[in-house]
């Protein structure tokens, strides 16, 4: 059945070239945990990116329940996790989630760094890839601040601090970020939302999309 | 042996495990997010609480309007509502309409038109609904207007939730 509706869209848009393109690559021998299994460590970035999407889905149905409002934020959390079937479940995927971002993001920088795959010519991927780090912390900093909690308020208190003692700019940058001269409170909460689920997501997006771009043209870079 | 011999070849018992497995994990991560967005579907809903809304001597044979307060659970946020219902005795019985048009939605007061004496009128589309609540037929409504839920107990009247009448 499935074979046949694929065979009948194919007919008309041959669409085996595109996703063959996408998925029908040879995987080099000394990439293969198969052949040897140190090569586990190249699996990091694509652990990296599964934790993403479980990180875009998740987030997704938690803004079914979440408002960013001083507040509503809080009880709609609390409600989420309590009241809602699996909210619990939903909630640490993408809780604990964010932390494997992390953890997988690192590993997997380690491991580009150790077989000097940043060299020459994909110098351009690895700045890329320190970009999309940076927005990945960006998420986890703005992220934190969303259940309105003391732990989450209090964070954030410090590390705005910790941007106003940025030279020159960095009271603009305090006041950038809180979206008040003087208060961490209401427009802070709704800022860091829309950082939190519009912007950064965007960037992320286009960022990942750049990044496994380039590593389809250039390929893979070769054994120790 | 050759890979002709077997009813199931190498290529497509690895395709089977593998979109199994594959099947399976993918399962086990989207079934907890589904599950909580499908959760307002699948909640049982709560049996609201009589109301109390008005002594049985202050109802007469003419409808009134009787305010109804209650606190609504609305997930994180709790509200006070007033509600009204159209309350008159027939005989013994005590009948409670909601003002609520079974048209859209709009609310319908008693005797408002001067041209249709004891009917509710709605002005939105000009509905009308005879005393017991049941829709003038050639007025844009479809259906009687719904009655309360009601229960007498020691002289006051107890309110539920309107139900509809057919």
């Amino acid at each position: 059945m499935l074979q046949r509706i694929y065979d009948w869209v194919d007919e008309r848009m041959d669409i085996t070239p595109l996703w063959r393109d996408i998925a029908d690559h040879e995987v080099p021998e000394h990439v293969n945990p198969a052949h040897h299994f140190s090569a586990f460590v190249y699996c990091f970035g694509g652990l990296t990116f599964f934790t993403v999407v479980i990180q875009f889905l998740s987030g997704m149905f938690l803004t079914m329940y979440y408002v960013p409002d001083i507040i509503n934020a809080y009880e709609s959390v609390m409600y989420l996790q309590s009241e809602v079937a699996f909210g619990m479940i939903v909630r640490g995927m993408h809780h604990w989630g964010a932390s494997v971002v992390i953890v997988m993001m690192f590993l997997h920088t380690l491991r580009v760094f150790f077989t000097g795959a940043y060299k020459k010519p994909r110098e351009l991927n690895w700045v890329v890839g320190v970009l999309i780090f940076f927005v990945i912390l960006g998420l986890g900093f703005t992220g934190y601040l969303l259940p309105w909690d003391m732990k989450a308020y209090f964070a954030t208190v410090v590390a705005l601090e910790i941007a106003e003692s940025v030279p020159v700019v960095g009271e603009m940058i305090r006041v950038l970020l809180a979206g008040h001269e003087e208060l961490l409170g209401a427009q802070t909460l709704t800022r860091f939302f829309a950082i939190h689920v519009f912007f950064l997501p965007g960037a992320l997006l286009g960022l990942l999309a750049a990044h496994f771009i380039m590593i389809r043209r250039q390929g893979i870079s070769g054994p120790l | 042996m050759s890979e002709k011999e077997h009813n199931v070849s190498r290529r497509q018992f690895l395709t089977y495990t593998l979109t199994g497995v594959g099947g399976f994990m993918a399962a086990g991560m989207l079934m907890p997010m589904v599950r909580m967005a499908v959760d307002p579907v699948l909640e049982v809903g709560a049996e609201g609480d009589m109301v109390a809304v008005a002594d049985l001597d202050e109802l007469t044979e003419e409808p009134q309007s009787f305010p109804l307060n209650f606190e609504q659970d609305d997930g994180w946020y709790e509200a006070e509502i007033e509600e009204t219902a159209w309350i008159y005795l027939d005989g013994d019985d005590v009948v409670a309409l909601s003002p609520e048009c079974t048209h859209l939605g709009c609310t319908v007061n008693w005797e408002a038109n001067e041209d249709e004496p004891e009917r509710f009128f709605c002005p939105c589309h000009f509905g009308l609904f005879e005393r017991d609540g049941t829709n003038v037929p050639n007025t844009p409504p479809t259906e009687p207007l719904h009655r309360y839920e009601h229960e007498v107990r020691d002289g006051t009247v107890y309110l539920g939730r309107p139900q509809p009448q057919v």
